[in-house]
């Protein structure tokens, strides 16, 4: 199919278009709102009080402005750069953490058929892990850069890390392949419409259950959270690998993390929860496809509080034991998940 | 105007030749993680220029374990080994250098060759119109993988496998070392022949015997 003219303008126009809908007034938008309500929610779960003095005029709305006010600080704040002899890099490193993290939303299908997806392309998932895995340099190029032990020493942590679990998610993922019998993320969200002997619908979570726990628990430790933050470690590391970062640089890869919370949460709705799909409700009506959509972002955000409940109730792993789970527990247990479904749907296809 | 294919190609293939040069220059050349960087960037490029022939898969896979795993392994190590300016002064001349620029040359020129003859000069995909070119998508490769290059394609996985094994054996060696409780060859050969009290190259002390497990 060759493009030209007139319907090249409208293809941006109406990629525009989607990115605006759909990655700065929803991901963003739920970014920012985690950075206030991760605070308020470990303060609930705390028997704190949490943030709540941020105000405009007499109205305070339980702290809500904070999401306001920390910008501003972030703003103003002096931008430090320390003594190292790669300032460029030094530089360069929030971005690269920052970029890949809101690229990814380019394949998320957040509706039905094509116009609810930025990117139809057909590598669906693959573009997914293309893209996330290039967040590792982000951190570890400013870890790098900041000539700094600490720094170093959480950059090291993060490399090592991210690979290993990079490893077991996607093994754990080529159960869901299998099954849905595709990579293209908007046909397997179609294929998980039906139901499951009339009651059960055909998601990916009751289909593979394992591979849930395992997607969920390899998500948060590429995103280096607790508790898999040993890379950032305060207790052990300073503040590792983002150390020497200040202002707008440290925003970045704090907002880069927030951001991957709302990805995971994404991906994980497309995978196991249906994505769109509401059991037992087919059409193409407006009112229909709208409450899909609404059905898709219910779903993301209960995967997001699941992750901040996580978060906040688990003690930090030591690195040894981060990297013994990885290795000696996850990775086995996603390929023993990968030979069972394979000997599965293999005897399902005999029978038939 | 030059349809936009077009201009994405020339920038792709700017872009990776760009990278790849600034990835051999002796002036970046001297510090290892900006090579690193620098042929992240060209895997990249290339990554882009797979997408444009519809190589898709190979476009994702070019990222994901190039760019994704093996270059972050390699700046791992780089990082590891704590490099000191004095390390990486001068880019120093060495035959096997100017062999690897020979081979270069001649893999490039060969190639070129293949392809020309291959091809009779004609392009072998209409850059303007890559769609029409089914080849790469991870259904086609999958098919092409079990069924027809299914030997093939085993027999790499068991060099694959026989590769990670020898890894862990190798590994494994290393680590019992590190165990045990006396100090053993292996940890001090790197003081062998150093008089007790020199200051080593990397700014360790060459090692007074009683503080040797401080540092490890």
């Amino acid at each position: 199919m060759v493009i030209t003219g007139n319907l090249y303008l409208d293809l941006v126009l109406m990629t525009l278009l989607k990115f605006a809908g759909f990655v700065l007034v929803f991901v963003m938008g739920v970014a920012t709102v985690l950075t206030w309500l991760e605070r308020k929610y470990s303060a609930v779960i705390q028997d704190r009080i949490g943030p709540n003095r941020a105000n405009i005029g007499r109205f305070r709305l339980g702290g809500l402005f904070h999401m306001l006010a920390d910008p501003i600080k972030m703003l103003t704040k002096e931008d430090f750069t320390p003594d190292t002899p790669n300032p460029w890099m030094f530089r360069l490193a929030p971005l690269l953490a920052f970029v890949p993290a809101l690229v990814v939303f380019a394949v998320i299908p957040f509706g039905p058929g094509d116009n609810f997806q930025i990117s139809n392309s057909e590598l669906g998932i693959l573009f997914i892990f293309a893209i996330a895995s290039l967040n590792v340099y982000g951190s570890v190029m400013g870890a790098w850069a900041s000539n700094n032990k600490w720094s170093l020493m959480g950059g090291l942590r993060i490399s090592a890390q991210m690979i290993s679990y990079e490893v077991a998610i996607g093994l754990a993922l080529c159960g869901i392949f299998m099954i849905y019998g595709s990579v293209d993320l908007q046909e397997i969200v179609r294929n998980q419409g039906e139901l499951l002997w009339g009651f059960v619908p055909a998601w990916g979570i009751f289909l593979q259950p394992v591979a849930f726990v395992l997607y969920l628990t390899c998500a948060i430790a590429e995103n280096k959270r607790a508790p898999f933050d040993v890379a950032e470690a305060e207790s052990e590391l300073a503040a590792g690998y983002w150390t020497e970062y200040s202002s707008m640089a440290f925003a970045l890869f704090a907002l880069a993390e927030f951001i991957e919370i709302v990805l995971i949460g994404c991906v994980g709705a497309t995978l196991f929860l249906g994505g769109w799909q509401i059991p037992g409700v087919t059409g193409t009506s407006p009112g229909i496809v709208v409450a899909q959509i609404a059905a898709f972002l219910a779903k993301t955000i209960f995967l997001i509080w699941l992750q901040m409940t996580i978060r906040w109730t688990l003690p930090r792993f030591r690195y040894d034991q981060v990297m013994r789970l990885g290795w000696r527990i996850l990775l086995p247990a996603s390929l023993v998940n990968l030979v069972v479904t394979g000997v599965v749907l293999a005897l399902i296809d005999r029978s038939r | 105007m030059p349809p936009p294919e077009l201009i994405l190609f020339y920038v792709l293939a700017t872009g990776t030749l760009v990278a790849a040069a600034v990835m051999l220059l002796p002036s970046t050349g001297r510090n290892p993680i900006h090579s690193a960087i620098a042929l992240i960037a060209a895997f990249f490029c290339l990554a882009g220029l797979y997408a444009q022939l519809s190589a898709h898969l190979l476009t994702a896979l070019q990222i994901i374990v190039y760019a994704g795993a093996i270059m972050v392994l390699f700046t791992f190590v780089i990082m590891l080994l704590n490099l000191t300016p004095a390390d990486m002064r001068e880019p120093r001349f060495a035959w096997w250098k100017v062999a690897g620029g020979v081979l270069g040359l001649f893999v490039f020129g060969k190639l070129a060759t293949v392809i020309t003859l291959a091809t009779g000069g004609e392009q072998p995909i209409n850059l303007a119109d890559p769609m029409n070119t089914p080849l790469g998508s991870v259904r086609d490769v999958g098919r092409m993988m079990y069924t027809t290059n299914l030997v093939a394609f085993e027999l790499a996985s068991v060099l694959l496998l026989v590769a990670a094994v020898g890894a862990v054996v190798l590994a494994k060696k290393k680590l019992d070392y590190v165990d045990a409780p006396e100090p053993s060859p292996a940890r001090t050969h790197l003081h062998r022949n150093v008089p007790a009290g020199t200051v080593l190259p990397h700014g360790a002390d060459a090692d007074p015997p009683a503080s040797h497990g401080a540092h490890h």
